[in-house]
């Protein structure tokens, strides 16, 4: 039966038959992308070798784990995403999906991608995705991100996992090395929201999600990017001081951070515009990625500098 | 007969059903000779 109202159960069944790229879109694609590369790096720096049939079997388990994270998210955001102009097109809010076959479906695939790692990689690789995904799913999405401000620099964590089950994969536990990698990007996380949240945080206070600008206005939140800015830079450094990379990682790294804390100058000077907030938005991105790249590059050539 | 666009979905989802069962198949096979070879 076809009932629309403003219940849950809005998206109960629309008598659409979701075609296969309505599943894929339910694992959000673009965020799994960067949780894969991430993977890989923390995969690549690990000491020790494994298998390439292992390696990929990591990988796939954690591109899986995250889109099965991404789809238990959409299933339980389906009411606030039909709200929301950037969200409104998701499969289960465009009634394509209904909510009872996404549930289906994340759940199979965050049982399945657990122990598949678990039997084909090892245990301690398996039990990180899992905490990665219990932490986004209930964590975040269910108990943190409705309720506080800080909701993303908690939820931030289960994003900055990946590495670390990538490094596990190899090494079958947790080290200083993977820590700092989990760390990078459990610091980057903050400010690359709450850039993003400043030039979108109407639609964040139509559905009432407490985004620090909706709560705690947008002067305290450049203010908290500069300062979360000030702690990322000095960190994304440390993997060059402790000797874990060499200069081809460090002194790129060491300008990118500096790159990173000016603009975060330049948001939280800004006044009455969100131009900087873009810019340190975009920025932020190519950070992670540059510094993830460069740990490869690092890594490829030897520590030869 | 030309098929109906519901038929058309539900072959396009059973094919790539039917690719990712066949996909695991492949890598099942792959990782017990990975651990073979390890053991």
């Amino acid at each position: 039966m076809t009932v629309r109202s403003n219940s849950l159960d809005i998206f109960a069944d629309s008598g659409h038959m979701p075609t296969a790229r309505d599943y894929f879109e339910l694992l959000k694609p673009r965020v799994m992308s960067l949780v894969i590369f991430t993977a890989f790096v923390g995969l690549m720096m690990a000491p020790g070798t494994v298998h390439p049939v292992i390696a990929f079997t990591a990988i796939l388990c954690i591109a899986v784990g995250a889109g099965a994270s991404g789809c238990l998210n959409m299933w339980y955001e389906a009411e606030i995403d039909a709200r929301m102009k950037r969200t409104a097109g998701r499969p289960i809010p465009s009634g394509r999906v209904s909510r009872g076959e996404a549930l289906g479906f994340g759940v199979t695939l965050a049982v399945g991608s657990v122990v598949l790692m678990g039997l084909a990689v090892n245990l301690a690789a398996a039990a990180l995705l899992a905490l990665t995904i219990w932490f986004y799913v209930f964590v975040y999405t269910i108990w943190l991100k409705r309720r506080t401000p800080q909701n993303i620099v908690i939820g931030g964590a289960s994003g900055a996992f990946p590495p670390m089950i990538g490094w596990a994969a190899v090494t079958g536990g947790v080290s200083v090395e993977s820590v700092l990698l989990f760390a990078i990007i459990f610091f980057w996380t903050p400010p690359h929201f709450w850039a993003l949240s400043l030039f979108t945080s109407e639609d964040y206070k139509a559905v009432g999600i407490p985004m620090l600008p909706v709560v705690a206005g947008e002067r305290e939140t450049r203010k908290q990017i500069l300062l979360y800015s000030l702690l990322l830079a000095p960190l994304g450094v440390l993997p060059w001081v402790i000797g874990m990379t060499g200069m081809i990682y460090g002194i790129p790294a060491a300008l990118l951070g500096i790159a990173f804390v000016a603009q975060a100058v330049n948001v939280w000077r800004e006044r009455d515009s969100h131009q900087a907030a873009r810019g340190l938005f975009k920025l932020s991105l190519i950070y992670l990625a540059g510094l993830f790249v460069l740990l490869l590059a690092d890594k490829a050539l030897g520590g030869a500098f | 007969m030309p098929l109906s666009e519901h038929h058309k979905k539900r072959r396009g989802r059973n094919l790539a059903l039917a690719a990712v069962l066949f996909g695991l198949v492949i890598l099942f096979f792959f990782i017990t000779i990975a651990k073979l070879k390890g053991a």
